[in-house]
């Protein structure tokens, strides 16, 4: 195995008095689509204007194709591609003179026609940036990231505000530049997108890796329990649910209780018999295998989207 | 991009266009009072406000695109401040280039202007004057934050411009103070050369001159132009910035004291305006008498 493309060591950023990044390390290798998860304003989108080259580390040290993207001006350029977490153009451009712009400005180019064409925006070659909805928009900021066949595309935060449908339609987008091989980085505080996606997931709160490995590994290191969301009509006596069978963990989210249990049937009959006891009334209860959310709870004890 | 946004811009097509001309026939009623001979001193001083139209343009729109994040995703393209910055420039120029040639055409087929002018020293002036205001412009748009900011110091330095180059009220009418202030304004530079290259009332060493203190102010507002340019909209522009911003007028700052010192472009000035106003005089002379 070579190199890897993306290396990031002890990264530090602060924006004056907050500290956006506290000593984030981690490396992608080529081919590879890596995930960072976690909330808003964990330091994710940091991280990648980082590697972009549009920001400077206070500290640290980040690599790209063995480039420090700060400093290595067009050689570095020219080897990435990008989607920022809001993609502007002037309103009064058209599809085709966006995509052939950028094009332009790369000597290594990829046929702007087929891209379109790969990207469901023939039809629109004619249409004005301000005529696009968010999903077309999107497409065609992910279109441009590919203008100059890129070695490794920076994805940040690709699906945020768009709706479920037009998510899947950039997950398959995403899908075949995983089959083409391209490294990519990926930003994201959806669960779904990180374990469809990538291919391993760091999760990133307050500036720091909290845990990383592939989708697979981490759900499994989440005590290996299954989570239990029960609303009731009333709280259960002190400690009592932390004290029914097979419960690892227990956290109160918004009126719920979230148990974390070694094994759910017999802490499912605990609980009845427990509510039984106190004449407490079940409104709801729900079974979840683990998740990548699991894994944020358990580390953080917040949900990634509070 | 620059050009066919512009095309696509109502507002741009008023300012560009229909402005000028109106300019024009404003100018050329009320100081060429339809004398074929002033009209060319008339057409001199329009020219100046279309070239210098050039500032605001680019300010503006560098601003608007920095605001709304457009700047940043050209910021990941191998494309670095300067040649951003001179494509911009240049595509300034060569919109500006077909009103300067349909208000030398009206001039010369509806107010009857005698010949062309000096069409070279024109198109010199012209580019020169463009590459320089436009610069001015970014420079601006380089340490403003705000398009409110912009507006209003744009405003400030326009004023300026428009009434102490004596593109709008000629120089050798103004009080002497005035004048010598005028020689420090870059505005003067671009307005003096324009006249006199449309009244043909110039020798290639006055071109030259003027020529050459428009390109001098051009390099070096560039260079200021790129040295404090900035992609983000959260990267504000330091106090400091705003002091490195006046290092473009420096050029001008040597050339007023040089001109002040020998006095040879007021001279000039007012030698141009005699002459201006003896063939205003002839016209009138020369106008059929109602008795």
């Amino acid at each position: 195995m070579g190199e890897p493309v993306i290396q990031v060591e002890n990264l530090y950023k602060s924006y004056g008095a907050v500290e956006a990044l506290r000593g984030i390390s981690f490396s992608v290798e080529e081919g590879e689509v890596f995930g960072l998860l976690g909330p808003n304003g964990a330091g994710k989108t940091s991280t990648v204007e980082i590697l972009e080259g549009m920001r400077m580390p206070d500290r640290g040290v980040a690599r790209v194709c063995g480039l420090i993207p700060s400093d290595s001006g067009e050689e570095f350029k020219v080897k990435i591609g990008a989607v920022l977490q809001s993609t502007a153009l002037p309103d009064k451009l058209r599809v085709q003179e966006a995509i052939d712009l950028f094009a332009q400005f790369y000597r290594n180019r990829a046929d702007t026609n087929r891209l379109l064409e790969r990207f469901q925006l023939t039809e629109k070659r004619n249409a004005f940036y301000s005529e696009l909805s968010g999903g077309q928009k999107q497409r065609l900021a992910l279109a441009m990231s590919l203008v100059n066949n890129p070695q490794v595309v920076f994805l940040d935060e690709p699906t945020a505000g768009l709706d479920p449908q037009v998510r899947r339609e950039i997950y398959d987008i995403i899908e075949e530049l995983k089959s083409e091989k391209k490294t990519v980085l990926l930003t994201t505080h959806y669960i779904e997108e990180a374990e469809r996606l990538c291919d391993r997931v760091a999760i990133v709160d307050h500036g720091k890796v909290m845990a990383m490995g592939t989708p697979r590994d981490l759900k499994h290191r989440s005590a290996g329990t299954t989570r239990i969301e029960v609303r009731l009509a009333r709280p259960l006596a002190n400690g009592a649910m932390e004290s029914l069978e097979g419960v690892a963990d227990c956290r109160e989210f918004e009126g719920a209780f979230v148990l974390h249990s070694t094994r759910p049937p017999r802490t499912i009959v605990a609980l009845v018999k427990q509510l039984e006891a106190e004449n407490n009334e079940l409104q709801s209860l729900e079974i979840f295998s683990p998740s990548l959310e699991d894994v944020f709870i358990e580390m953080t004890g917040r949900r990634l989207r509070d | 991009m620059r050009i066919r946004l512009a095309m696509r811009n109502r507002m741009f097509l008023f300012f560009s266009l229909v402005m000028p001309l109106t300019f024009l026939f404003g100018f050329a009623l009320f100081i060429g009072k339809g004398r074929p001979g002033l009209i060319a001193y008339a057409l001199g001083a329009v020219l100046t406000l279309t070239v210098m139209g050039s500032f605001w343009g680019l300010s503006v729109q560098l601003v608007t695109f920095r605001e709304q994040g457009i700047l940043r995703r050209f910021r990941l393209a191998p494309l670095g401040a300067g040649p951003l910055l001179a494509s911009s420039i240049l595509s300034n120029f060569f919109m500006a280039l077909p009103t300067v040639a349909i208000e030398i055409m009206i001039c010369r087929w509806v107010f009857h202007m005698q010949g062309w002018g000096n069409l070279g020293a024109l198109l010199l002036l012209v580019a020169l004057g463009s590459g320089t205001f436009s610069s001015f412009g970014l420079v601006v748009a380089s340490v403003t934050n705000t398009m409110q900011e912009t507006q209003i110091i744009n405003q400030l330095i326009w004023m300026g411009f428009l009434f102490l180059s004596g593109a709008t009220v000629p120089l050798a009418v103004m009080p002497q103070w005035i004048q010598r202030v005028a020689l420090f304004v870059p505005a003067t530079y671009l307005a003096t050369g324009l006249e006199a290259a449309t009244t043909n009332i110039l020798t290639w060493r006055d071109i030259g001159e003027d020529a050459l203190a428009l390109a001098v102010g051009f390099f070096v507002a560039f260079q200021v132009s790129k040295q404090l340019f900035r992609w983000e909209p959260e990267a504000k522009a330091p106090r400091r910035a705003k002091l490195w911003a006046l290092a473009a007028l420096i050029p001008f700052l040597v050339f007023g004291i040089w001109e002040n010192v020998n006095g040879s472009r007021l001279s000039r000035v007012h030698s141009q305006y005699r002459a201006i106003d003896a063939i205003g005089r002839s016209d009138t002379d020369s106008a059929p008498q109602d008795h």
